[in-house]
């Protein structure tokens, strides 16, 4: 009896939930900024037939329930077959089916057949980042594989392929389409499975290393939009972010412009390593002549860090990235930075860095170090490496053999929030999510004092 | 029976003892060859599966077909050798004159130790011509392949050794025949295999 | 060569009567014994299943409370949590532990075909379990790849447990997976061969088809499984390049060239599929048997129940992409597949209405194992619907990845065939112990269980629907994604909490009627298949005392029209009008269940 009026109050109850979600509640899909009202349409048509189904046969069981419950003199009837009832049944099941599969394997065939008008662009996915690449005035994609993969080369395009030369690279999770332009994603991966999902263009398809899918869209509704890896990628899978930034043809003209092609990032004259050195005389103060660090004066150990690195920090630092808001130390190195006045000088002075001998940062810091390996072996050694090197593959800095002290600081400022969270640092997020590995000063002294026996 | 009559069947309708005197299976065999047949489907269905594999790894750019030592010609006429003896040690278990059973019986079973050993010695041939695991995954395959293959043959020798003994301890044909039955039909099946194998793996 | 009946045997079964302890309890050959042993390791294993999924609903309802789960930690839970559910609780229980016991009783036989290789299976399954929990302590931890283990991301540095952890679940499931082929050729066989006199297939009840056939797709989906396993140990301690493509590993190329890691998923889920198969079909026999005794009524279109278990069973082989629509697969298969697997909708609905309809005009007797089983019609009935989604080929772009795939599969084959589990449990445990549970305590059990289900699940689908992704330790900061997001989660995780905690009440029940419960009547809910007939209750060894059983109707004969009785045994001749003072179930004389 109550199992009746139970199963009759859960079918009202979903019912009810779905069409307080369905009309204006907070989870259900967001609004859809792609050509594809064909797959929401399709996922309404399945949600009627089911949805009906649903209510249909829970109803009828709870009023069976209801109705032949025990009861004197009441006996069951003997019926062992009903053949037309469930002929019937069959036919009405199958129409259902019918019904559902049909506009489904109709816009399936659309997703399958890319359009003529449709322009390529390539997402490539490695351990934990989004890189992008656009076709350049040839309208073709350069051939790209993995053997070709080095740091200045981290797409791997064939450096012999003509049609690459002109491609455009993007180097950050950060890439943008031309509204009411079909496009045809071209996905690739170096290490793992990826997959790029945009939830607002509703389509996703895995990447593969050592081969080659795609899907394919028209993005209909300008605005920025996340990206996301929805196939478990390792350790970093929910940290790998990016965005996608649909707008009008003339600002997408604009940014394209804007950005590197292969053959500039392989032309780039050699760092001046002179200017460099004269522009360090600043910095010197602070970091040491040979960049072996103060902490007296809050300068980290700067020798043995890879320029990539150094590069990146001096420009966060030049356009307010780091150094914001709550950071007070870092502060202090905003106008240091603003003395370098163009990418090219910062280049030059991250090259000279590059030179120093590198001689390990004296230890300051005591913990456990038993802890401190453990949490650093779970955590850490994913992206920086086991021996602490780091690497440029996953945008992680060298930690060994570096200020103990300042890694304690940045890793409490990465707790708190003071650094990472600011929109344009693309990598500094994914410290403020595994710094949560370490819970406590003690701990993040612990991982310092591991990472000082990696020397 | 056959299984369409059998499913169509409405049980509520017929009452009573349906069949004979005594319980019925569904096939009119013992229940270790029931249980053999279902694990030679459960084999081939390995075996199949790493045939498919196989084909689809065939598809990708890396592949290099492998070189076939001539050597295995020699093993597969072990293996065939091996097969026959079996068969006629069940063709004289199931006659009146049991004479040369155990001298058959036994030496199907040295065959098929001599086609390890060969099996051994191909691969040491290919180790020696640099055709190692990692090379291509051609090599891969065969020495996975035909290590399974052994592994099966391996099982298959435990079962003979066993009945093997219990011959040469002048045993009765009668109480090894069951099992010298088994035998043939694992044996039959793992030449069958061999073939296949040997087949697809010469010929891509 | 004839057929020897085990009823011949009768002498050799003497000589393996045990008299020690050790060779009743521990080494013992007596598939009621064996089926309590398999039973009990998989629920052991499932313990350790639930404990790891409360810890990790910890960190996305609470996150950053329970400060020992970091990212690894919440991988390597996830990942052993569904391997564990999956493989090691809800195969080795459905086949192993009911398998085991209801084949023998139900086909009228005093045991298995190969009682030896019946032993030895459960404790090669216990080996398998060894090698799984010994991963928990190997440095780097179990695997934290994701239950379906893709390549090439679980041999990889990026990985939690991508050195011993990997390896020692892949040994793990080979061995686990001759385990259940020792034990499956023996059900298979024992079936086939030893059903009693008068005992045809179509006489069988709906349990006994279910397993058959689960353990009939067992035995050939478990070796694409088996060869997956060993392909991925060879890439791994041979270097060999089967599912490994070129790769990269942390800034540095790998050797290995040219392998198809799609391959893998392929042959993953060409277990993978059936798998789902192998757990739901012995549900929907057990259930079908549950709701029949408890309606008084025969179950609704026997003939079309069988044919639908045949039919999913043969269909099942040939969805096995559906789970691969967004793989980088040929997007091709997608129309053949997405075509096969809605078409299997059709038998598995037919099972529903089938089951509704056993209620109908029925006499039903809510007992405990009744609300379970209804219970189970109501969540099957869910999961069953929102796989229409997903099979949907377009359907699947929006929501694969997401909680909506996450809270179907649990809906279909998580709550549903653990409240038949349930269900069966209660329903047998007069038979199995001899005792009488608490009755009110399993329907407590049933309502903490079906209601709490319910409210982890039915929100969970709509995570999916917003687009949150399954997987990810933390949800981060995105624009599409509302704060409100992680109340949603947070209410999930207090639900399961309740959940997982209300999972005592079970255990108590069962452990505490062992010993307290009131002496159960040999056939308390008046069953009319055979197994409710044994001389003694709980069965000695061998089962059937003197003679075996002779069959003379299907298992259904309740409320038959003229009959005395609202139910005939199937071991009732049809001369023989059952007595009026024969074991019969009567709620009035019965206080265990007064409250019914």
């Amino acid at each position: 009896m109550a199992l009746a009026v139970v199963v009759v109050l859960l079918v009202v109850g979903s019912v009810i939930f779905h069409f307080t979600q369905l009309y204006g509640g907070p989870w259900y899909f967001t609004d859809i900024a792609a050509d594809w009202g064909t797959i929401d349409l399709t996922i309404n048509i399945t949600f009627w037939v089911t949805g009906f189904v649903f209510v249909v046969v829970n109803l009828f069981m709870a009023w069976c329930v209801y109705k032949y419950r025990q009861k004197d003199g009441h006996k069951a009837v003997y019926e062992p077959e009903n053949h037309k009832l469930e002929v019937g049944l069959t036919a009405f099941t199958t129409v259902g089916v019918i019904a559902m599969l049909a506009p489904g394997l109709f816009v399936w065939a659309q997703f399958v057949t890319v359009p003529e008008e449709a322009i390529e662009y390539e997402v490539l996915g490695q351990q934990w980042q989004w890189q992008f690449r656009y076709p350049g005035a040839d309208g073709q994609l350069g051939f790209a594989d993995v053997s070709h993969v080095s740091e200045s080369n981290p797409f791997g395009i064939n450096p012999e392929d003509p049609a690459g030369q002109d491609d455009v690279v993007v180097n950050d999770p950060n890439m943008h389409l031309a509204v009411n332009q079909p496009v045809h994603a071209l996905l690739r991966s170096n290490d793992v499975l990826h997959n790029y999902t945009v939830p607002q263009f509703r389509v996703k398809m895995d990447m593969v290393p050592g081969l080659v899918s795609y899907l394919w869209f028209d993005p209909t509704k300008e605005g920025t939009y996340d990206i996301l890896c929805e196939e478990l990628c390792g350790i970093g899978h929910f940290i790998m972010r990016g965005s996608v930034k649909v707008e009008s043809q003339a600002e997408f003209n604009a940014w394209i412009s804007s950005q590197p092609t292969f053959a500039e990032t392989q032309s780039m004259a050699a760092p001046n390593i002179a200017a460099g050195q004269a522009a360090y005389t600043i910095c010197a103060t602070c970091h040491g002549a040979q960049g072996e660090g103060n902490s007296a004066l809050n300068g980290p150990k700067l020798a043995g860090q890879d320029a990539w690195y150094l590069e990146r920090q001096l420009k966060h630092f030049k356009e307010g990235v780091r150094g914001g808001e709550g950071d007070t130390i870092g502060s202090a190195m905003v106008p240091m930075a603003m003395t370098l006045a163009d990418d090219n000088a910062i280049r030059n002075v991250a090259a000279y860095i590059e030179t120093f001998t590198d001689t390990p940062a004296p230890t300051t810091i005591a913990g456990d170090i038993e802890n401190g390996a453990d949490i650093y072996d779970r955590n850490c050694a994913a992206c920086h490496l086991d021996d602490g090197a780091g690497t440029w593959y996953t945008d992680a800095p060298a930690l060994a053999g570096m200020s103990d002290w300042y890694f304690v600081r940045q890793i409490s400022n990465f707790s708190a929030g003071i650094r990472g969270l600011h929109p344009n640092d693309n990598f500094g997020e994914q410290m403020v999510a595994m710094a949560t590995a370490m819970d406590s000063v003690e701990e993040i002294n612990d991982v310092a004092a591991y990472i000082n026996t990696l020397r | 029976m056959s299984l369409f009559k059998t499913i169509t069947d409405k049980p509520w309708e017929r009452k009573g003892i349906i069949g004979g005197l005594k319980p019925e299976g569904a096939f009119d065999a013992p229940s270790e060859k029931v249980a053999l047949s279902v694990f030679l489907v459960v084999a081939s269905v390995v075996f199949s599966l790493f045939t498919v594999g196989y084909f689809v790894r065939m598809e990708l750019p890396d592949w290099q077909p492998l070189s076939e030592p001539a050597q295995l010609w020699f093993n597969t006429g072990l293996l065939i050798i091996s097969s026959v003896l079996f068969q006629w040690a069940r063709n004289i278990a199931n006659s009146t004159n049991d004479k040369y059973l155990t001298a058959v019986f036994i030496g199907g079973g040295i065959f098929a130790v001599l086609f390890i050993a060969g099996q051994l010695v191909t691969w040491d041939s290919l180790q020696g011509a640099g055709f190692y695991m990692t090379s291509n995954p051609a090599n891969a395959f065969y020495y996975l392949m035909t290590g399974l293959h052994a592994a099966h043959l391996l099982g298959g020798l435990w079962v003979w050794s066993k009945s093997s003994i219990r011959l040469l301890a002048g045993r009765e044909a009668s109480d090894v025949k069951l099992s010298i039955e088994l035998c043939t039909l694992y044996w039959h099946f793992l030449l069958v295999v061999w073939l296949v194998l040997f087949a697809i793996l010469s010929n891509t | 060569m004839a057929y020897v009946p085990l009823a011949d045997r009768d002498h050799e079964m003497e000589m393996h009567h045990p008299h020690s302890w050790v060779g009743k309890y521990v080494w013992s050959q007596d598939h009621k014994v064996i089926a309590i042993q398999y039973g009990s390791i998989a629920v052991f294993t499932g313990i350790v299943g639930l404990a790891l999924s409360l810890l990790f609903r910890m960190q996305l309802g609470f996150p950053d409370t329970a400060t020992f789960i970091d990212p690894s930690f919440y991988y390597q839970a996830v990942t052993m949590h569904g391997m564990i559910m999956v493989v090691y609780l809800l195969t080795a229980l459905f086949l192993g532990g009911f398998g085991n016991y209801l084949i023998p009783l139900m086909c009228g036989a005093r045991d298995m075909v190969f009682p030896f290789m019946n032993m030895l299976s459960v404790w090669v399954f216990l080996v398998s379990v060894i090698i799984l929990m010994a991963s928990f302590f190997v440095g780097g931890g179990p695997t934290g790849g994701g239950w379906t283990l893709y390549p090439p991301q679980t041999n990889l540095a990026g990985t939690p447990g991508h050195d011993m952890g990997i390896v020692l679940m892949l040994i793990s499931l080979a061995v686990f997976i001759v385990a259940t082929t020792m034990g499956g050729l023996n059900y298979v066989v024992t079936v086939l061969q030893y059903r009693c006199r008068g005992l045809t297939m179509m006489r069988l009840p709906l349990s006994v088809w279910g397993i058959f056939v689960a353990t009939i797709l067992a035995l050939f989906a478990f070796p694409a499984l088996l060869v997956a396993a060993i392909m991925m140990l060879f890439d791994i301690l041979a270097g060999t390049s089967f599912f490994m493509p070129a790769i990269i590993e942390s800034g540095t190329p790998l050797d290995h060239n040219g392998g198809s890691p799609v391959l893998f998923q392929h042959l993953f889920w060409f277990f993978g599929h059936p798998e789902v198969y192998i757990v739901a079909l012995p549900a929907f026999g057990l259930v079908s048997d549950v709701l029949s005794v408890h309606a008084r009524k025969n179950i609704f279109g026997y003939r079309m129940m069988v044919w639908a278990i045949i039919a999913i069973g043969g269909l099942s082989f040939i969805v096995w992409a559906h789970h691969m629509y967004v793989s980088g697969m040929h997007p091709y298969f997608g129309f053949f597949f997405a075509t096969t697997t809605l078409i299997i909708a059709v038998p598995t609905a037919l099972k529903v209405y089938n089951w509704v309809l056993t209620l109908w005009e029925g006499d039903i007797r809510l007992n405990a194992p009744m609300y379970f089983a209804i219970g189970f019609i109501f969540t099957f009935i869910h999961g069953g619907i929102t796989g229409l989604f997903l099979g949907n080929v377009v359907i699947d772009l929006p929501l694969s990845d997401t909680y909506f795939v996450v809270a179907h599969f649990h809906m279909v084959m998580g709550v549903s065939p653990v409240l038949v589990v349930f269900a069966a449990i209660y329903h047998w445990y007069p038979k199995m112990s001899g005792r009488m549970f608490h009755s009110g305590m399993a329907k407590l059990h049933f309502w903490c269980t079906f209601l709490g289900t319910y409210a982890i699940y039915l929100p969970m689908h709509y995570l999916g629907f917003l687009g949150v992704p399954r997987r990810y330790y933390a949800l981060g900061t995105t624009d599409f994604i509302p704060q409100s997001a992680q109340d949603l989660n947070t209410t999930i995780t207090i639900a399961a909490l309740f959940v997982g905690a209300s999972q005592l009440l079970f255990f108590i029940n069962i452990i505490w009627s062992l010993r307290y419960g009131p002496k159960a009547d040999p056939n308390p809910w008046g069953a009319a298949s055979l197994e409710w007939h044994t001389p003694d209750t709980p069965p000695s060894h061998g089962n059937w005392g003197d003679s075996l059983p002779t069959v003379y109707r299907w298992a259904y004969d309740y409320s038959v029209p003229g009959a005395r009785e609202d139910f005939i045994a199937q071991n009732t001749p049809e001369t023989e009008e059952p007595t009026v003072d024969e074991q019969h179930f009567d709620p009035d004389k019965d206080e265990s269940l007064a409250d019914a």
